[in-house]
């Protein structure tokens, strides 16, 4: 028989990072380089991402200009690089929000068990039928335009799916051998849950965070695209998308394609990523 | 349980009257100057000079007998507004709902039977296209059929049915994406797992036929899995039709939602999210339902996570 | 019925293990005459199920299959199409896990009935009528409300005999059945057991009988096969196999098993872990590591079948040691 042995350091991230693949690596790369974007975005861009020229609006790339100019005649690329502050800060806030929250109430639920894993998961489930996007948009109404309700509200929203996954991981802990004997050895059970519980479920919560990251980013630009999220004249490439949208029909494509594959690309990498982590999360966790 | 997610959802819906910063006068007013009389019939209308629960009762009422309130832009019934909406957005959903059922399932059983060339790429093809945003996917489509292409226009509702149809098309197509490649990855996995279970094996090992095999053996059970996500998939289609409408300017009900949180015309805003959240909890119930028609180890309303 | 029923000759099995293609059957060989049941017994990773397998043409993609195997004279890995499935109505298997092998979404009428209705194209309400017969044979009354039944709706026993029960509605001369009471409890097992002896002597069926527990086999079947690393070490009647084994492995197992009649002062294991077929060396005895016998010719290449008695054995010193590895009195 074998008896789980209790993981009481965290897990080396490169060493796992590793062995994703080429493909769980160039994800990583995709999205190191947007993290570092969003970061020193504002700082390294060539160009002033915010001010306006409207005699220089649609053209094309020139001289230092990579992907030319914007529907107002700003430097498309600076206004890229400067956008990657508030289209990665948002879904970082959601994610780690909504991570936290789910995280306590799973650990609780798997925990106490009996009553307080019933009204919990009763109110998990009800919280499933509030679709991300739909909520935000009520929140928005309600509270404002912005980034902040929109975030909080997808918080909320995604909130139930981390809840889910993160109480069947952790009911399967709570069974292990290991626990009970702590249990025993007269261990609080806040301790055993933060120093052991909770770590032994880490490779699972960065896996799903990674995935959410994914999402969130998703339905946090397309809360700007539509006007309710992040304002312009702020940089962000969901705005960017709206703002340049008529450049499409007219002929102008670049701006609004180049902001649409920014968000592509780094979906594309976190959604790979997270695969791949899940897949080692369950393969170690058996 | 799917009933008391919806009255919750109503709940706070009504509540966010209540939420808003200010008083509810200034919410449901966006924030507008009106005249006192306005001000009584909003007080008349709403009870606000009642408890809040009462409150809730009379709002809760007045929905279920189609009386919505009254838009504060438009002076209008909310009701009727979402009448003449609500069939682009129907359409729109339906039509992308078929997409991703004939293609998505389709891509997913050819691929989940046929290991190879035709499998790998699907599963390439699937992970992009599952991570572009239907927005994203909207303005590449515009570009390609409508401003290169010409085949189909680019915003806006059209006239008669088949113009509707022409005009519905590439945001059918925008919605229906990156579902459809999540309901066709998940469609392969399920059909792989099934052939692999034991009772495949012996019903092999029992002489039955390979077509028999696939129909009554892999795809009645991997119907189960499929069944849910496609649900799970559509329903999630009410949400970001909004987007979508919005991107090709169409005259449905998600744009309308989208540009009453702008002017802040709260009446309509929970007027439309309460008919989206209804659509959304319903559509979950029919998954349930189907999926205890399909399997037999569920009774109703346990659906398996 | 002049020739045996199932030659089995030669077969050697490779599957895809770890990245490369290793043995997981060895040279393996087996007759049968109609009527006769054949035990098989081996300890996890001997090659036992898979030796079944290959015989019901059931091996994973991919397998690599040399020798062959003949049923009623005729060649089965030439089969294909309707023949193969005419074979594999002759030829029933019933397997260990049944709720794992029983689809859970359809009936059990539906399920009973299937080969019947496909494969000999009897009508639905005959196949129904003999489903319900024959599950009365098995000891399953209310066959007609049981028909309509899900598999969920059975316990663990009763979805074994429904299996049984199905695997003899096409009228096979031969009956694989791989651990069939493994999973089951102890009484049920014992039931399970009855019955299919039963069965078989009333249908004139010849079985092969899969299992880890020697003394099972030995108790209903006429002779018995011991399986090591993929490969056939003994073949015996079973009378004798405890008394007069002709294969070291053999007197290991049964003298490693506790006897309920006698007290036992230690139980004698035999030392060492069974190897699986592809980690066995492929030109030495595989037992030879564990073996209380081994000499240094038992290392210098793989032994050959010897025949003493009646029996088999694939042993070099199976002559010599003949009358010496009979259960020893305990301490």
């Amino acid at each position: 028989m074998v008896v789980a042995t209790p993981v009481t350091r965290l897990p080396r991230p490169l060493t796992g990072l590793r062995a994703t693949g080429v493909a769980g690596m160039v994800s990583a790369a995709v999205i190191a380089i947007a993290t570092f974007a969003a970061i020193f975005g504002p700082l390294l861009a060539p160009y002033n991402p915010n001010l306006p020229n409207l005699s220089l609006a649609w053209v094309g790339p020139v001289g230092g200009h990579l992907l030319g100019f914007d529907f107002q005649g700003r430097d498309v690329f600076s206004r890229l690089l400067a956008g990657a502050q508030s289209s990665m800060l948002g879904p970082l806030a959601v994610v780690i929000l909504s991570m936290i929250a789910g995280a306590l109430f799973a650990v609780i639920a798997a925990w106490r068990g009996g009553a307080a894993d019933a009204v919990i998961s009763s109110g998990l489930d009800i919280l499933f039928a509030f679709p991300g996007i739909l909520l935000a948009v009520l929140a928005t109404a309600v509270f404002g335009a912005g980034l902040t309700a929109a975030a909080i509200a997808l918080s909320i929203a995604y909130m139930p799916y981390v809840a889910r996954v993160l109480r069947g991981v952790a009911l399967r802990e709570r069974t292990q051998p290991y626990i009970a004997a702590l249990e025993v050895q007269g261990s609080s059970a806040t301790v055993i849950c933060a120093r052991h519980l909770i770590p032994n479920m880490l490779p699972l919560i960065v896996a799903q965070g990674t995935i959410m990251f994914g999402w969130a980013m998703v339905d946090l630009a397309a809360i700007s695209f539509l006007g309710l999220g992040v304002q312009p004249p702020q940089a962000n490439w969901g705005v960017m998308i709206s703002e340049n949208q008529t450049g499409i029909l007219q002929g102008y494509p670049l701006p609004a394609l180049s902001a649409g594959l920014c968000i592509v690309a780094v979906v594309i990498a976190f959604n790979v990523l997270g695969e791949r982590l899940f897949a080692q999360a369950e393969g170690a966790g058996r | 349980m799917l009933l008391a997610s919806l009255l919750i959802a109503s709940f706070v819906i009504f509540a966010a009257v209540y939420l808003a910063p200010g008083n509810p006068i200034s919410a449901l007013s966006g924030g507008r100057a009106l005249p006192a009389s306005s001000i009584r019939v909003l007080e008349a209308r709403y009870h606000l000079n009642e408890p809040f629960l009462a409150q809730y009762w009379y709002w809760l009422g007045n929905a279920l007998h189609g009386n919505l309130g009254i838009s504060i832009t438009l002076r209008e019934n909310v009701s009727t507004l979402i009448g003449q909406r609500v069939w682009t957005t129907a359409g729109l959903v339906l039509y992308a709902s078929l997409l991703i059922l004939v293609f998505g399932i389709g891509m997913g059983i050819v691929a989940g039977l046929r290991p190879g060339f035709l499998d790998t790429s699907t599963l390439v093809v699937t992970a992009i296209s599952a991570a572009i945003p239907a927005f994203v996917a909207a303005i590449v489509l515009i570009l390609v059929f409508s401003v290169k292409l010409g085949w189909f226009p680019a915003l806006g509702n059209g006239t008669d049915f088949v113009s509707n149809v022409q005009h519905l098309t590439l945001p059918a197509i925008a919605l229906a994406f990156s579902a459809l490649a999540i309901v066709a990855r998940v469609t392969r996995t399920s059909i792989r797992e099934e052939s692999d279970r034991e009772h495949v094996q012996t019903a092999v090992s029992r002489g039955i036929p390979a077509r028999q095999l696939i129909r009554r053996h892999i795809l009645r059970n991997a119907a189960i899995p499929i069944t849910t996500i496609s649900g799970i998939t559509i329903a999630s289609l009410i949400a970001v039709a909004a987007v979508v409408e919005t991107a090709f300017s169409l005259n449905g009900l998600g744009a309308y939602l989208v540009q009453a949180a702008q002017s802040k015309d709260l009446a309509v805003v929970q007027g439309i999210s309460l008919v989206l959240v209804t659509a959304f909890v319903l559509v979950n119930m029919l998954v349930d339902v189907l999926y205890a028609v399909l399997d037999p180890r569920v009774s109703l309303g346990s659906r398996a996570q | 019925m002049t020739g045996p029923l199932l030659e089995v000759d030669g077969l050697t099995v490779r599957l895809e293990v770890g990245g490369a293609k290793r043995p997981v059957l060895r040279d393996v060989a087996l007759t049968m005459r109609a009527g006769e049941a054949l035990g098989l017994v081996g300890e996890s990773g001997s090659g036992k199920s898979m030796t079944a397998r290959a015989i019901d043409r059931l091996l994973p993609r991919g397998a690599e299959v040399d020798g062959t195997i003949r049923f009623g004279g005729r060649d089965v890995g030439a089969l294909s199409g309707a023949d193969l499935r005419r074979y594999r109505n002759q030829v029933a298997m019933i397997f260990q896990d049944p709720r794992a092998h029983v689809n859970p979404v359809r009936r059990i009428g539906d399920y009973m009935t299937e080969a019947l209705r496909t494969n000999l194209g009897v009508p639905a309400a005959e196949a129904s009528r003999r489903a319900s017969d024959m599950l009365s044979q098995v000891g399953i009354d209310g066959g007609p409300r049981r028909l309509r039944q899900y598999p969920h709706e059975l316990s663990g026993g009763m979805l074994q005999r429904v299996m049984i029960a199905a695997a003899l509605l096409t009228e096979p001369r031969l009956l694989l059945a791989d651990e069939p009471t493994t999973a089951l409890d102890v009484t049920t097992q014992a039931e399970v057991m009855a019955i299919l002896d039963e069965l078989r002597h009333e249908y004139g069926l010849a079985m092969l009988f899969i299992t880890h527990d020697l003394e099972l086999a030995a108790a209903i079947c006429d002779r018995t096969a011991v399986m090591y690393a993929g490969q056939v070490v003994e073949v015996r009647e079973s009378g004798q196999l405890h008394d007069d084994p002709l294969h070291p492995y053999t007197a290991g197992l049964a003298a490693a098993r506790p006897d309920i009649t006698r007290t036992a002062g230690r139980l004698r294991a035999i030392p060492g872990r069974p190897l699986s077929a592809f980690e066995a060396p492929a030109d030495e005895c595989a037992f030879a590591p564990r073996c209380g016998y081994a000499v240094d010719a038992c290392q210098a290449g793989l032994p050959e079948i010897t025949e003493l008695d009646g029996g088999l054995a694939r042993c070099v010193r199976a002559p010599e040691l003949r009358g010496k590895l009979g259960a020893p009195a305990n301490a």
